[in-house]
């Protein structure tokens, strides 16, 4: 098992060195760069001055060397600095991570508390009044875009009831509620049919009819075999789903400002701040591959039929 | 000994709108063993369903009356239904290990199944389990397995275990030799048959195979088409067959087996 995750580790050498590349490669076809857009509402500047500040951050080096110079930097343990606002990339990041964090977390929670028993509500009563309605919903959550349900849910709950802030506002718990709320009506939508489909799988199993032969109740069967089966499925899902919140949603945090690594990464694309976005695609190949990774390992600790074909974990 | 245990009247069963069984009827004492025989699809499982409520989704039946004793259990609700199934009924499936939930243990899900019914503590449900293991010849350490890791011969054992604990009166067995080899058919036949001596238990036994019907039955029922074709003890179905149907099943089962 170890030998298996360190393999996994080792694998995620080549994907950052190729993803840091692309995307690093990618950011040169850009038309201007980061000297131009920074100086660019400073009226017009000489061009003397805009060289001496690509000299200075070494933009005016050709690529390669530019890559390997960034490279040899993270090797060492350092990202560099922001071109923009000349902040350390790394303490600029985890500036960022607690608020992606905190709408990763209420999100998940909502939408764990909210599809699993919708989805097994629409299970028990397959094809019944219950189960159309569910699905009717989870229809239009899955189809509604993260915008537009953002911009309906700002109409709504802020501007018209004004319940809730609309902006991203630190240590005010209830600003995240808009924002978490948006990604769960997509999440919530997309699991509540994923658990009726698991649940509904496992309720046509052989072993359901055995239990109800035992005598054993519908209840119980359900929550006891029913759901821990289908929870080893639901819960590897809900790993690769916190790895893309982690990520940030890029999407969302700018609707609802709120100060995340999301937001930041668009910043960064926005203002061609290549350190910064170099460290945010190293953080999306390291958090996919690490979410993966917990993923296939809960997997394995949680089931035993693959436990004990693999030789024990 | 002689007291009638289980009495089915006309029963006819639908599944969605097809017709599957047709007006079967017969009765089963104490301590009597009856044989379903008949082809794949003639609707033998079936009535095994219909006695346990399990015939699922679109399946019901529609004319007839099954008596439990004096006790008609044609509709019960679901209530009423799991407090016999496995404590008046047992039932043994033909692929025994499939009707445990493959994550958790064998042990764990008999408890389970005992706590439905019973107030008993764990120590009173291993000291009930050897008992009946040592009867079937199923080691102690199953209880702690997952069904996947047993053969076929320790599940379907692992399943009468599970469908004896609570000592039913009736045990129901759905084809329970078919999957398995030669040699544990053999033992699990003998062991069902310790089981009758031991625990007087009545038990209905759906199979294909003449053979094992020659060897446990006291009556046999041959199946056709959803329809009864003959009932009658062993003796009268073997030695006198009225039906055709029945000479033909017969004449399946080589001279040699007769004497299995």
């Amino acid at each position: 098992m170890k030998k298996y995750i360190f393999s996994r580790l080792i694998q995620l050498v080549p994907i950052l060195i190729g993803i840091t590349f692309l995307t690093f490669g990618m950011m040169q076809f850009a038309a201007d760069d980061a000297v131009d857009i920074l100086y660019e509402q400073s009226g017009s500047v000489a061009e003397e001055i805009k060289a001496a500040k690509r000299a200075e951050l070494g933009l005016d080096q050709p690529f390669l060397i530019q890559y390997g110079n960034w490279l040899k930097g993270v090797v060492t343990g350092d990202m560099g600095k922001s071109f923009i606002s000349g902040k350390l990339v790394f303490e600029t990041f985890a500036e960022k991570l607690p608020a992606t964090f905190e709408l990763m977390l209420v999100s998940i929670l909502l939408t764990i508390f909210i599809a699993t028993p919708l989805g097994i509500l629409a299970a028990v009563n397959q094809n019944k009044f219950v189960d159309y309605l569910i699905r009717t919903f989870s229809f239009i959550g899955n189809s509604l875009p993260n915008f537009f349900v953002g911009l309906l849910l700002i109409y709504v709950l802020a501007l018209k009831l004004n319940l809730l802030p609309i902006m991203g506002r630190p240590n005010d718990f209830s600003s995240v509620i808009m924002p978490a709320l948006t990604l769960t009506i997509a999440m919530g939508a997309k699991y509540t049919r994923q658990i009726r489909a698991v649940v509904l799988e496992e309720l046509a199993k052989p072993y359901v009819v055995g239990a109800k032969s035992r005598g054993v109740g519908e209840w119980t069967i359900l929550t006891k075999s029913v759901l821990r089966s289908t929870l080893i499925m639901i819960i590897t899902l809900l790993a690769l789903s916190m790895g893309s919140l982690l990520g940030g949603t890029a999407i969302v945090e700018t609707i609802f400002m709120w100060d995340g690594v999301g937001k930041m990464a668009v910043d960064a694309i926005l203002t061609r701040d290549y350190p910064l976005i170099q460290a945010y695609v190293v953080w999306m190949a390291i958090i996919y591959v690490m979410m993966n990774l917990a993923a296939d390992l809960l997997y394995h600790w949680l089931d035993p039929r693959v436990r004990y074909s693999e030789g024990g974990a | 000994m002689f007291e009638k245990i289980l009495r089915l009247e006309n029963i006819s069963v639908v599944y969605g709108d097809k017709k599957v069984l047709y007006d079967i009827n017969f009765s089963l004492r104490r301590g009597e063993i009856l044989v379903i025989a008949g082809e794949s699809g003639s609707g033998k499982s079936t009535i095994l369903k219909a006695i346990d409520g399990l015939l699922g989704k679109g399946g019901a039946i529609i004319d007839g009356q099954i008596f439990f004793g004096d006790r008609e259990i044609t509709m019960l609700s679901d209530g009423e239904r799991r407090k016999i199934s496995g404590a008046e009924i047992g039932m043994i499936f033909q692929n025994a290990g499939a009707s445990f939930c493959p994550i958790r243990t064998i042990g764990e899900q008999i408890f389970e199944s005992v706590t439905a019914h019973k107030n008993w503590t764990r120590e009173n449900f291993l000291e009930r389990a050897k008992i009946i293991m040592k009867n079937i010849n199923l080691e102690e350490n199953v209880l702690d397995e997952f069904p996947f890791r047993l053969s076929g011969g320790m599940a379907q054992r692992a399943g009468i275990l599970a469908a004896m604990i609570l000592e039913p009166k009736i045990l129901l067995a759905d084809e329970p030799t078919s999957a398995l080899d030669a040699v544990t058919q053999v033992s699990v036949v003998k062991e069902l048959l310790k089981l009758r001596k031991n625990h007087g238990i009545s038990i209905i036994m759906v199979t294909h195979h003449m053979g094992v019907a020659w060897y446990m039955a006291d009556k046999i029922l041959i199946m056709k088409n959803g329809r009864q074709v003959e009932f009658g003890t062993k003796d009268q179905i073997f030695n006198a067959p009225e039906e055709v149907y029945t000479r033909e099943l017969i004449k399946a089962v080589p001279r040699l087996e007769r004497s299995f």
